[in-house]
């Protein structure tokens, strides 16, 4: 049986969930995964079974699943060992349940017989048209059902991040950026020992999921290469894909007849066929996290040509080099009729170059104006902009300092903080209106998340990168996709300045 | 198990794939190489060809640069002197000795998990230690083959070069789709390497070929 919309629905929108192994012990799986159901909100049924019938966590449990009622639940979350589940999963396949997800272990990751018995677990949900999630998985969330059935935390904001990976570890990972830096997540699921259902499934049902824009896996080993390239490829065809893959560096060297045979290394193997199908790479989490945070939150820039706009000169300078540095953008060369417009709104001792930087002059409506002129032109096909919450950072140590209530103090911290949070507003606006990419750096994003600069720009749904290279990196990601999709004649979905690029309550 | 074809057999098959070859001609005897220069033009090369021969260039079974009939009777000499019997010699290619500062690689291997894969890259002698390659699976389009020229780190090499015009790269995708084709039409085909592809006159030509086939032969 191939899973289809159906069982995807029961694991990632399930009408009720039922917890097997429920424990009343709270160092175990069978307690964490159904306290972290319970406390984020799922507003399905809760069901629940424990040997001895003990109420946990305030749910009356059954003995076994036939006390189940039929219909109620679409998805068992398996914490009993391994004897247990064959007749778990018949009589959960009889109640009507569709889809399970078994954090059990001792199956192929262990020993022959191991892999025996997950042989025939996968056999046994194949017969039941169960969808098969793990085993030895750590759980899945799925934002939209307010769904958290994990054996660890945390619980991500929503958004249109899809993750699958080949390692739990990961999934935590990509979901702690996502809490972060406020760019949520659709769902997210550890493929565990990936016995029926591997990451790329999971990608396949993202590329068709109404909720998912942008999809984000970790991979390590790859059997079947051409298989899984192939319904990649659907995936990428449908919606930016970025990939990390874990043992990229191992099996460089293999004994081959000729030079070609040599250089040909798993890793650029693996490397080319993802560029051939439009996929993503990124080399680490955060680069990985960052450029789906991107996808999800900025449009795709039609060109490589960007304009760095700062407030202050060293970052304008390091971050042209980056630019510069990027074999696939480029550092545009500053128009003169934007020279010309821009010295209506700054005295003259701006750098009259790209980057555009400011010197200081501005006042009151400069950046909103200026960011608005560079984006609307031509020859300018993405923004990145520097300097945002310095004034804020100020205004903090005044308001928290000895003199805060001074009266002309307290105005200025007010004017600031009114100011950059203005700013981080007008780059969100002038995005919308233009199309075009404007990506926001500073570190105070992590030095000061509260700081009303790159709060605004969380609030508008967007990530502040915490520095200009890893704008630049994410802009790189951008730019390469949206050309591999233009060359090829493929209109660009819809993506970003949608639903992760909105405002948002927290 | 897999077995390697002459570099004669080798350039013979991939020139019915389209990969553009130096002329040559196979010489059995001192006389016949120096009557084989003649006719190409001085200056040549002199390589000992034989089915079991790989990597000439590290056991010193190949002669650039003979300028006069002598050299190469010399040079034909002791190369036919040099072969051991598991190279199954032959003879001695001989070809003209084409000129080019800019040497490139193409080929096509076998991956485990992915299967045929084309490779394009920086060539010559140094190609291993550089390692700037690009590869993709099989088969390709001529868009993936323009990708993976703009890929390569060294991607300037493709452009006007010391004096030497820009490489003409149609002719390089076009390489790089024949290769596709022959991986794509024999199913036992393992790896192909041409390395040098050397660019002369912005044109890249093969000097050298070595294909390798799965083993068909072994018993069951």
């Amino acid at each position: 049986m191939i899973p289809g919309l159906e069982q995807y629905r029961a694991l990632f929108e399930p009408r009720g969930v039922v917890v097997a192994g429920a424990s009343t012990h709270p160092g175990k799986f069978g307690f964490v995964s159904l306290h972290n159901l319970l406390a984020n909100g799922y507003q399905g049924g809760v069901y629940a079974t424990n040997r001895e019938g003990s109420a946990v966590l305030g749910v009356d449990t059954i003995r076994s699943l036939d006390e189940l009622p039929s219909g109620v639940a679409d998805l068992v979350f398996v914490c009993t060992p391994k004897a247990a589940n064959e007749e778990l999963l018949r009589v959960a396949a009889a109640k009507g349940v569709r889809a399970a997800f078994l954090t059990t272990a001792g199956y192929g990751e262990s020993d022959e017989q191991g892999r025996a018995d997950e042989a025939a677990l996968v056999a046994l949900c194949d017969e039941l048209g169960i969808l098969l999630a793990g085993p030895n998985g750590q759980g899945v969330v799925s934002t939209p059902a307010s769904l958290c059935a994990q054996i660890v935390a945390p619980y991500p904001p929503a958004g249109g991040i899809g993750v699958a990976s080949q390692s739990g570890n990961f999934v935590s990972s990509f979901m702690n950026w996502s809490c972060a830096t406020g760019v949520g997540i659709s769902r997210a699921v550890s493929a565990g020992n990936a016995a029926a259902t591997g990451v790329v499934d999971y990608l396949s049902f993202y590329a068709t999921d109404p909720a998912t824009d942008v999809a984000l896996a970790y991979v390590e080993g790859i059997p079947d290469g051409r298989g899984f390239i192939g319904s990649l490829a659907d995936v990428a065809a449908a919606m930016p894909v970025v990939i990390m893959k874990g043992g990229a560096t191992s099996g460089g060297a293999r004994a081959a007849a000729s030079h070609t045979g040599s250089l040909a290394s798993d890793d650029r193997t693996f490397d080319g066929a993802l560029r051939q199908c439009g996929a993503t790479r990124a080399a680490s989490v955060e680069e990985a996290f960052e450029a789906a945070a991107t996808f999800a939150t900025q449009p795709l820039p039609r060109g490589n040509r960007v304009l760095v706009m700062t407030t202050a000169g060293g970052w304008g300078v390091v971050t042209a080099d980056a630019v510069t540095r990027h074999r696939d953008l480029e550092l545009v060369e500053l128009p003169d009729d934007l020279r010309d417009q821009i010295d209506q709104h700054l005295p003259p001792r701006w750098s009259r170059n790209n980057p555009v930087d400011l010197a200081g002059g501005e006042t009151r409506d400069t950046i909103p104006a200026l960011l608005e002129l560079v984006a609307a032109h031509d020859a300018v096909d993405a923004v990145i902009y520097l300097g945002l919450g310095i004034q804020s950072n100020q205004a903090r140590m005044l308001r928290t300092g000895p003199f805060a209530q001074d009266a002309d103090v307290a105005r200025i911290v007010a004017y600031h903080e009114r100011q950059d949070a203005r700013y981080a507003r007008a780059a969100h606006d002038v995005s919308v209106a233009t199309g075009k990419p404007i990506l926001t750096a500073s570190e105070l994003a992590v030095a000061f998340p509260d700081n009303p600069g790159p709060a605004t720009v969380r609030a508008t749904g967007r990530l502040c990168y915490a520095s200009a290279d890893r704008a630049v990196a994410a802009l790189g990601h951008l730019w390469q996709r949206s050309r591999f999709l233009q060359r090829r004649g493929l209109a660009a979905p819809a993506s970003g300045s949608g639903r992760g690029a909105g405002p948002r309550d927290d | 198990m897999s077995r390697t074809l002459s570099e004669a057999e080798s350039k013979a098959f991939l020139s019915a794939h389209g990969i553009p070859f130096a002329p040559e001609r196979l010489a059995a005897t001192p006389d016949e190489g120096a009557a084989a220069a003649t006719e190409l033009g001085f200056p040549v090369v002199a390589k000992l060809c034989g089915d079991g021969i790989a990597h000439k260039t590290e056991r010193g079974l190949v002669r650039l640069g003979l300028t006069d009939e002598a050299a190469v009777r010399v040079a034909v000499g002791e190369l036919l002197g040099a072969a051991m019997p598991q190279d199954d010699a032959t003879g001695v290619l001989i070809a003209p000795m084409i000129s080019g500062t800019r040497e490139l690689l193409a080929g096509l291997a076998t991956d485990e998990q992915f299967g045929p894969t084309v490779v394009v890259g920086i060539g010559g002698v140094l190609a291993e230690a550089v390692a700037d390659v690009a590869v993709r699976l099989a088969p390709i389009e001529a868009l993936d083959a323009e990708e993976m020229l703009e890929q390569l780190q060294h991607r300037e090499l493709l452009g006007p070069f010391r004096g030497e015009p820009a490489v003409e790269r149609g002719l390089l995708v076009d390489v790089l789709l024949g290769l596709s084709a022959a991986a794509t039409t024999n199913a036992d085909l393992l790896s192909v390497d041409l390395n040098p592809l050397i660019v002369h006159d912005g044109r890249p030509v093969a000097v050298d070929a070595l294909v390798e086939l799965a083993d068909t032969q072994v018993a069951p």
